[in-house]
């Protein structure tokens, strides 16, 4: 219940910056802000530092004076130690110290993901291009016949990746049956860009409705008014 | 003329209200609007259809509260729908949160059916790496989770017993709201591990993974709350997300007009500026 007032009272603080700035969008700004960095300092140290390197060195060094041999998990520290580094960038005099976790972690990332990435994301897709026939014909009832909404489909396809393709080819001037293709392009890349503003769109509407859902339903408990709903139903206007 | 500029000059204050007003009527009084079911959420549905009773889907809760309007909706959808067809369910996060999404999700569904906890499903938490995890999960489910959220071994649980490592998923379905999220998956489970992979993700991200769903590296995508709302459609369940398209197709039809408005208002009067400086228009008759 209280949690309820509070989520909604701040909802209020920061829907009415659409009006103008003022200092109840201020203070719910700055309190997220603050709340945000003490949770993920709370939530880092509990899910990262204590399970990946803290609880394996305990477990490492309970077995060093137990048993009196060290095992793998002291392996963990060089980790540590690199992650150490990182925290150098705040003292410029020592911040090319920090190099070192920076590259350690990139050159990792970049040998264990070259390979599957340029697999994913480019050997896939020219081979999707590729296999698409800009006529497809297909095995119906009455014979063989043309598939015109697929092949339709995949000349739009071939046609836009393409030109927009020669659009970001620079080597040679835009003229001729170059500029031409390369304008057609620029028309391909604003109707994705549409797309893609549109979908944008949906999304912004549908955190508004996430936000007005929880106002009605959870903050002022408004029931659904199914009767008006029936009645217009009935009427024929639903 | 006295409209057409007080269009152009409408106070941006204005259309924030219409548009609030346009999402609260359809909230208040909900239309019952038809959502149209897209191949590429019907493919999903398919995949979990024709999968045999028992098959091990992997479900990974790659979000946070920010995008649950849009998200979590799929996430209940998808998870009826896998326990209904009484499929394993083994839940993972790639982002801090999202664990206590799925917990949050759990909450809900598993009222609805008779659920045990390690044998029909099983929460796994968070896991910090992106597809240095995913990989990892291709060599070893239980090096990677030796605990799960709640820091019990998983060793011995029945879920678990048969599952190795990613080979042994019949099913990933990611839940994404960015990275690490689908390009991850699609490039680690199913370009590695030729894993059928299926997405749910925000509708701002949705556009650049159609690709994947033209070369078959996606199952299937669902698409910010539309997606939701058609995975609803197809299980025959009204859920949240059927309910708040309604606000959705509303507030749409209400920023197009603004759009259309805008561009008349703003070629009407760019003709009347350019006839002011270049005088009236006048045929070869009038000038003579």
């Amino acid at each position: 219940m209280l949690g309820t007032w509070i989520a909604a009272l701040l909802t209020l603080c920061i829907l009415s910056f659409l009006y103008k700035d003022n200092p109840f969008y201020k203070f719910a700004e700055y309190l997220f802000v603050g709340v945000s960095a003490g949770f993920w300092i709370a939530y880092n140290y509990h899910n990262l530092l204590l399970p990946n390197l803290i609880y394996p060195l305990k477990g490492a060094f309970v077995v060093l004076l137990t048993e009196g041999r060290l095992d793998l998990r002291w392996l963990t520290i060089i980790a540590g130690l690199l992650g150490v580094t990182m925290l150098f960038r705040f003292f410029p005099k020592a911040a090319w110290v920090s190099r070192y976790g920076i590259a350690f972690s990139v050159g990792l990332g970049a040998g264990l993901m070259f390979i599957v990435y340029l697999q994913a994301n480019c050997i896939y897709q020219i081979w999707g291009t590729v296999k698409l026939s800009p006529v497809v014909i297909t095995a119906g009832p009455g014979g063989w016949h043309v598939d015109w909404p697929t092949s339709v489909s995949n000349t739009l396809l071939i046609v836009g990746i393409v030109s927009a393709l020669v659009y970001f080819y620079f080597s040679k001037e835009h003229k001729g049956v170059l500029g031409r293709t390369a304008r057609l392009g620029i028309w391909f890349l604003m109707v994705s860009f549409g797309a893609a503003f549109g979908y944008t769109v949906m999304a912004r509407i549908s955190l508004l409705i996430g936000r007005m859902e929880f106002l009605i339903e959870d903050w002022l408990k408004l029931a659904v008014i199914a009767p008006i709903q029936g009645a217009l139903t009935s009427l024929g206007l639903l | 003329m006295k409209f057409v500029r007080w269009l152009a000059d409408i106070d941006r204050r204005i259309i924030f209200l219409v548009i609030a007003v346009a999402v609260v009527i359809p909230l208040i009084f909900p239309l019952g609007m038809r959502v149209k079911v897209t191949p590429q959420t019907e493919s999903i549905y398919k995949e979990v259809e024709n999968l045999p009773p028992g098959s091990n889907v992997l479900v990974a809760f790659d979000y946070d509260p920010a995008a649950a309007p849009e998200v979590h909706p799929m996430a209940l959808a998808f998870l009826r729908h896998c326990f209904t067809k009484k499929h394993k369910v083994i839940i993972m996060a790639l982002w801090p949160q999202g664990a206590q999404m799925a917990v949050s999700a759990m909450a809900d569904v598993g009222k609805e059916y008779d659920l045990v906890y390690g044998r029909d499903y099983v929460n796994l938490g968070y896991k910090p790496g992106g597809d240095i995890v995913i990989k990892s999960l291709g060599a070893s489910f239980p090096e990677v989770f030796p605990a799960d959220m709640a820091g019990e071994p998983t060793a011995g649980l029945p879920i678990l017993a048969k599952v190795r490592n990613l080979k042994d998923i019949d099913l990933v379905m990611d839940l994404s709201a960015g990275d690490p999220g689908i390009p991850a998956w699609v490039r680690v489970a199913n370009a590695l591990y030729q894993r059928r992979v299926a997405g749910g993700c925000t509708a701002v991200s949705a556009p650049q993974f159609f690709p994947y769903l033209q070369t078959g590296q996606l199952v299937g995508l669902l698409g910010g709350l539309k997606g939701a709302a058609e995975y609803e459609t197809v299980l025959a369940y009204a859920g949240k997300a059927s309910r708040r398209m309604d606000a959705q197709s509303i507030a749409h039809l209400v920023i197009i007009l603004f759009i259309i408005f805008a561009n008349i208002s703003y070629f009407i009067l760019r003709r009347q500026r350019e006839e002011k400086r270049e005088g009236p228009r006048t045929g070869p008759v009038a000038s003579a």
